[in-house]
């Protein structure tokens, strides 16, 4: 069983996953690849855990320099 | 064998290093690795290539997250590959059980080490809210092509 951390009516907390509603999602572009994992409680919409993971995938070229010289 | 114009390739890793100074007003004290941290901001914040140095203003707040972000581990010193030279941290940065409510999208790479706070690089992805839990920034493959930080 994992115990998630959970914030309910402002108040942080554990609570067993299996207590929970999981839901998981991902999206990719050329910037980024980002999945999140979201915890409700049963007949709720509220969050009471939200994690991401964001891969960057983009380099931050400067080539700005090599330009003015040509 | 004819010249050719061109940026030499050692300038470019030099840069990263920080062994060239055309100006005077940088005056290196230490020999060693700055430090680098990485903050996070708002959607409403607006930084981008006019961003010189860490600012409070825009950055987000909440439980667990401190003002100026977290520590970045560059591991690997810069190198180079045909003419670019990159250098990418060598660990993932890691915001931990943090609450972040209000909607951000964006990491501000800066020195820490310098007194202005000067800033490095900005970094957008899509609009994250993070609740008690962690915020995971992947670091790309420290490659020609694909390191976070490339001078070509």
């Amino acid at each position: 069983m994992a115990i998630i951390k959970v914030l309910i009516d402002g108040q942080l907390g554990e609570m067993d996953e299996s207590e929970l509603v999981k839901t998981e999602g991902s999206h990719e572009n050329d910037n980024e690849i980002a999945t999140w994992v979201e915890y409700r409680l049963p007949g709720s919409d509220v969050i009471v855990h939200r994690s991401a993971h964001v891969h960057l995938k983009i380099p931050l070229l400067s080539d700005a320099v090599a330009a003015s010289i040509g | 064998m004819a010249n050719s114009q061109a940026m030499c390739t050692s300038f470019k890793q030099d840069l990263l290093n920080g062994l060239h100074a055309f100006g005077t007003s940088v005056v290196r004290g230490s020999t060693t690795a700055d430090s680098f941290k990485a903050a996070l901001y708002l959607t409403t914040a607006s930084l981008g290539a006019a961003t010189t140095a860490y600012t409070a203003t825009g950055e987000v707040s909440g439980t667990n997250y401190t003002a100026g972000g977290v520590a970045v581990t560059f591991g690997t010193a810069p190198t180079t590959s045909g003419t670019a030279a990159f250098v990418t941290p060598s660990a993932n940065i890691v915001y931990s059980s943090v609450t972040l409510s209000t909607a951000f999208d964006t990491m501000l790479l800066y020195n820490n080490t310098a007194s202005g706070k000067n800033a490095v690089s900005v970094h957008t992805f899509g609009a994250q809210t993070i609740t008690a839990g962690t915020l995971t920034l992947t670091m790309p493959v420290n490659a020609a092509g694909t390191a976070l930080i490339q001078l070509s």
